[in-house]
């Protein structure tokens, strides 16, 4: 009955791959558990964890702060745009600042840190584990958890929303040049409505949160994977690939679920 | 009252046994479909250079891990200077370690430090000494290996034997009892071939240490060490020292000595007959 077998093979790969994916699900959570058991010893070194701030954080100043300016200049034009039709565009310094504090912020910094530290992350964690040298290491009495993964968890940590803030601050600028600089909006009305308007504890410290939030997700995906990969080029090239796609993905669904609880009570949810 | 005698760390390791490493009945397989090894039993006694040589794939590094305690066996004893090595807790697994420098293929040095710092790496990890002292040790280290002067090269612009050499410097940076050796010969020109081989010999005289090497390279391995292992197929199939062993007209031993492409170990890897393989039958 080739049917029959034919099903019985598909139901089979569909258990097969269930039950590898929830393994791994499981391996991933224990991972986590042993990294943050293993970080009082790992932060005992602080010059690596500050090394890896310098690598994940200060070396992505370029794209974050790039970025953040444009983003808020076009944030800038196409809500002017809008703003105008009403007669509100005094109210322009209060949306950019919204969307960028509470939403573009976290979410735009976690997506570019995660395409720019946090590959780098799990391809050097990864070629590490080819080379044998997580391997050397602990021949060596040396554990790679405390010694190579937290510090890079840590560093990717507490980069990131700093680089979250930094966006935000470069998108208000950017925003300012275009708003009141070339487009001729009163600079007191810009500035004044957005500080009325922001508030520290719903909107600035909630983006704060968030971005902290995603730093976590970020850096747990990409040191798992480095240490995960397979000890090949081909292994390396597949983990560095997942998190990506696997950090920006969780990014966004945990960035939705976090505003449902953030913002209930706001009028929508 | 006799004075109370110091206390002892959990795990101790005794460096004086006459035997260093014991391997009784060892099994191991990384699926429970397969046996890499079947029933190793070895005996590496102190102060040696004793190689276990066979085929890319046949289990070599496997036992090594096992020595190392990276792997539990499935069945058997692993001994290292009295120690049972699978019953270790990772302290002491971790002590055991200290006591045991390994070299592995291509060195795996980190990319990130100087070759000095490579060479420091250890004695940072698990010693407060100075960092005149460190400088020291780690110079004499290196000079030890003829690689003094490029204590500051990064180790992307060493070549495989230099590379080999300060990964050596860095296996013996704490005297340890006992040194591995995975592979030490792999893609090494005659020169750098030669040199790291009589390195293995003198460091171990020198340091008093214990050496397994691991390696398929036979001339060079007939040079430098006292005895040797065979493995096929996750079995010793045959051992003895070198003169015994270029005298042996052991099937097995002869192929891999002389270097016969058929033999005990097969050119063809196991297949379906050549008929079926290219659809010719009898009769037509």
């Amino acid at each position: 009955m080739p049917a029959a077998s034919a099903i019985v093979d598909g139901l089979r790969r569909v258990g097969g791959g269930t039950r590898r994916a929830i393994a791994r699900m499981g391996f991933a959570a224990r991972f986590a558990f042993a990294v943050l058991m293993h970080s009082p010893e790992g932060l005992k070194r602080i010059r690596l964890t500050l090394r890896e701030i310098y690598f994940s954080g200060v070396l992505s100043l370029v794209i974050i702060l790039v970025s953040g300016l444009f983003v808020g200049m076009v944030l800038a034009l196409q809500g002017y745009d809008v703003l105008q039709r009403y007669g509100a565009s005094e109210s322009l310094g209060v949306l950019v600042s919204l969307s960028l504090v509470r939403e573009l912020g976290p979410v735009v910094a976690g997506l570019l840190f995660a395409s720019r530290a946090g590959s780098a992350i799990t391809a050097e964690i990864g070629l590490m584990k080819a080379t044998e040298q997580l391997s050397a290491m602990e021949m060596m009495a040396v554990d790679p958890l405390a010694r190579v993964v937290a510090p890079r968890f840590w560093g990717g940590v507490i980069s990131m929303p700093l680089l979250a803030a930094l966006f935000s601050t470069l998108g208000i600028y950017g925003a300012y040049l275009v708003g009141v600089r070339l487009i001729g909006i009163d600079a007191g009305a810009f500035w004044g409505n957005m500080q009325s308007v922001v508030d520290f504890r719903r909107d600035i410290v909630n983006g704060i949160i968030k971005s902290g939030v995603f730093g976590l997700i970020v850096s747990l995906i990409a040191v798992f994977e480095g240490y995960d990969a397979a000890p090949t080029a081909e292994g390396v090239s597949g983990a560095t690939t997942r998190t990506v796609v696997g950090s920006s993905l969780a990014i966004l669904a945990a960035d939705f679920v976090l505003t449902v609880f953030m913002f209930r009570g706001v009028g929508v949810v | 009252m006799p004075p109370t005698p110091p206390s002892r760390p959990a795990t101790s390791f005794d460096r004086r046994r006459t035997t260093a490493i014991e391997l009784d009945g060892v099994t191991f397989g990384y699926d429970r479909t397969r046996n890499v090894l079947s029933g190793i039993t070895m005996t590496i006694p102190r102060g040696q250079v004793v190689a276990i040589m066979g085929g890319s794939g046949c289990g070599k590094t496997t036992i090594l891990r096992l020595i190392g305690g990276q792997l539990r066996p499935r069945a058997g004893r692993i001994m290292v200077a009295g120690q049972s090595v699978p019953d270790l807790d990772r302290d002491g697994l971790y002590a055991l370690r200290r006591e045991v420098g390994m070299l592995f293929q291509f060195g795996a040095l980190f990319t990130d430090l100087s070759v000095f710092e490579n060479v420091a790496f250890p004695l940072r990890e698990h010693t407060d000494l100075s960092e005149d002292m460190i400088s020291d040790l780690v110079l004499m280290k290196l000079n030890g290996v003829g690689l003094r002067g490029a204590a500051q090269v990064m180790p992307s612009a060493l070549s495989g034997g230099m590379a080999r050499r300060v990964a050596l410097a860095r296996a013996i940076a704490l005297d340890p009892m006992l040194v591995m050796y995975d592979e030490p010969f792999a893609g090494l020109d005659p020169i750098s071939l030669g040199i790291v081989g009589q390195l293995i010999r003198k460091l171990n005289d020198a340091l008093g240490v214990t050496s397994v090497v691991v390696t398929h390279d036979v001339y060079e391995s007939l040079k430098i060490v006292d005895y040797l292992y065979f493995v096929s197929e996750g079995r010793i199939v045959a051992q003895g020292t070198p003169e015994e062993v270029r005298a042996s007209t052991d099937p097995f031993v002869r192929q891999f000595v002389d270097g016969q492409a058929d033999g005990p170990v097969p050119f063809h890897v196991a297949a379906a007959p050549l008929e079926a393989s290219f659809g010719v039958h009898a009769g037509r």
